[in-house]
């Protein structure tokens, strides 16, 4: 069979997959960037209860696998009554694990913001959560965008594992085609090539075009 | 630490009450005492310098003014009001947050380095505050910054990011972000050093021009002996934490009585 035919064949699946690996890396990245503001800003905040329950978020989701991860909140939260569809279920808990590794971005980002910024909010008599967002976000933003185009890879890479709970995504069916057909040359090249155009052709180059913009908006361009 | 507040009265009343009074005001970080029971009057209208050594508490008589710091004992008072405290059954304890957000509207201040926001145009600079804090709508927030950046030159550059401002640009900015904000009471710290000599007048003009025309009550800490002598009602000398010598430009400057003034100003003059 040549890879034109195993395409004509097997194409409709793959690009079905596909389009679910786009689904689970886009809710998964909106989750994880919820996750990582909330939690970052959380590790900073003036009491230690707040700053603790953040702790214990990172500490759990970045000390674990994230295959464990989605095997426990697939297989044992609906003991615990917490049943989740598969599909929200892989996004969430990759959204969740890399918002882990996004918190420490965040955090780091806007601490390294300058004190004087600080300090001219607080002259002009902002209140804490105006300073935070009309202030120190924005710049933190500036600082923390190009390791987050990294970790945005790493997300769509981590969007993979959901197929051991049987998200039909890209790998899921690239395995689904190799164990009907042994054709694993093809199915597992045809993901690594997508994979690869996604990370290098899609994902990064929005990142660099959002560091552009927001350079721009920071009058450093 | 334990104060006893009964000491301090609850309020500042009167005629000849001053616009800023600091009382007793201890200021440490750990064992290090940077104010050391200052007692400082500002009356309301009156241009006040503080000269001194480096590292002699001057920015931090700005800074608990300001109330980016809290001082360790006394009390200080703006507009006849306590600032660092607020009155609670029938005395004085530490203020809370709306109190301090309260008092601190009457204050603004101008930093060394500037400290414009870097991701807005210097009119957004201005309109920061009067939108976010005073509630004003864009369109007056506008007309108000634009009537500022005017006064210190700045209207040409309204649309420019700080990033493309030189420092003499800057501080005039930072300077109009300030005073959009209406305050009684204005804190210049050594606005002028972080400035290329050639536009140090650029930056002095506007404040002498303020000083002139409005009724602010100005508190600034300089290395300009001459700007200091030329503009300031009165000229406090800085030492070790505490006033030392303060008097008129004239007196101070021409005939200071104390020894470390005299040093002070020797060796200023001939670094000059
Ligand atoms: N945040 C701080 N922590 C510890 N020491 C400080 C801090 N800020 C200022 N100081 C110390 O307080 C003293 C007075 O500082 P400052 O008011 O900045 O002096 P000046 O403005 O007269 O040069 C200095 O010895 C300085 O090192
Ligand atoms: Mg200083």
């Amino acid at each position: 069979m040549s890879y034109l035919e195993f395409l004509s064949t097997y194409g409709e699946l793959l690009a079905g997959g596909t389009l679910m690996t786009l689904a689970q890396f886009v809710l998964a990245a909106l989750v994880a960037v919820a996750a990582a503001i909330v939690s970052g800003l959380m590790r900073l905040a003036p009491f230690k209860l707040v700053r603790g329950i953040a702790t214990v978020y990172i500490e759990l989701f970045r000390g674990t696998s994230l295959l464990v991860q989605l095997y426990w909140v697939f297989f044992a939260l609906p003991l615990f009554g917490v049943s989740l569809h598969k599909f929200a279920a892989g996004f969430l808990t990759v959204g969740l694990c890399f918002g882990a590794y996004g918190a420490e971005l965040v955090r780091g980002a806007v601490v390294s913001v300058p004190k004087g910024q600080w300090e001219a909010a607080l002259a002009l008599n902002m209140s804490p959560a105006r300073r935070m967002w009309r202030i120190i976000l924005p710049q933190a933003l500036v600082i923390m965008l190009p390791p987050w185009g990294n970790l945005m890879v790493e997300i769509l890479k981590g969007t993979a594992l959901v197929a051991l709970i049987s998200v039909t995504d890209l790998m899921f069916e690239a395995r689904q085609i190799n164990s009907a057909t042994y054709l694993s040359a093809q199915a597992f090249g045809t993901a690594l090539i997508v994979y690869y155009i996604f990370a290098r052709f899609m994902v990064t180059p929005m990142m660099r075009w959002l560091e552009r913009i927001m350079a721009r908006r920071i009058g450093r361009a | 630490m334990t104060n006893d507040m009964s000491q301090y009265p609850l309020r500042l009343e009167g005629e000849d009450a001053p616009m800023i009074r600091f009382q007793d005001v201890t200021k440490r970080y750990d064992d290090l005492t940077v104010l050391d029971r200052l007692n400082l009057d500002v009356a309301a209208g009156e241009m006040v310098t503080i000269i001194g050594p480096s590292g002699s508490g001057k920015t931090t008589v700005l800074r608990v003014l300001m109330t980016l710091e809290r001082i360790d004992g006394g009390v200080i008072y703006v507009d006849g009001e306590p600032l660092t405290h607020m009155e609670k059954d029938g005395r004085l304890v530490q203020a809370n947050a709306a109190h301090l957000r309260r008092m601190r509207g009457k204050i603004g201040m101008c930093f060394q380095h500037f400290n414009l926001f870097p991701h807005m145009t210097a009119l957004g600079n201005c309109m920061e505050g009067p939108v976010q804090v005073l509630g004003l709508s864009k369109k007056e927030a506008e007309e108000r910054a634009l009537e500022l950046l005017d006064m210190v030159g700045m209207a040409e550059k309204r649309d420019e990011h700080p990033s493309r401002l030189s420092g003499g640009q800057q501080q005039r900015v930072a300077i109009a972000r300030a005073l959009a904000m209406r305050p009684t009471v204005m804190l210049f710290d050594e606005v002028t050093s972080a400035l290329d000599p050639e536009v140090i007048s650029e930056v002095t003009n506007v404040i002498r021009a303020l000083s002139e025309q409005h009724q602010l009550t100005m508190l600034m800490v300089t290395h300009q002996m001459g700007f200091a002598k030329e503009i300031s009602d009165r000229v406090v000398f800085f030492f070790d934490g505490s006033i030392e010598e303060q008097g008129t430009p004239d007196k101070l400057f021409d005939c200071p009585e104390k020894e470390r003034t005299q040093q002070f100003l020797s060796a200023v003059l001939e670094a000059t």
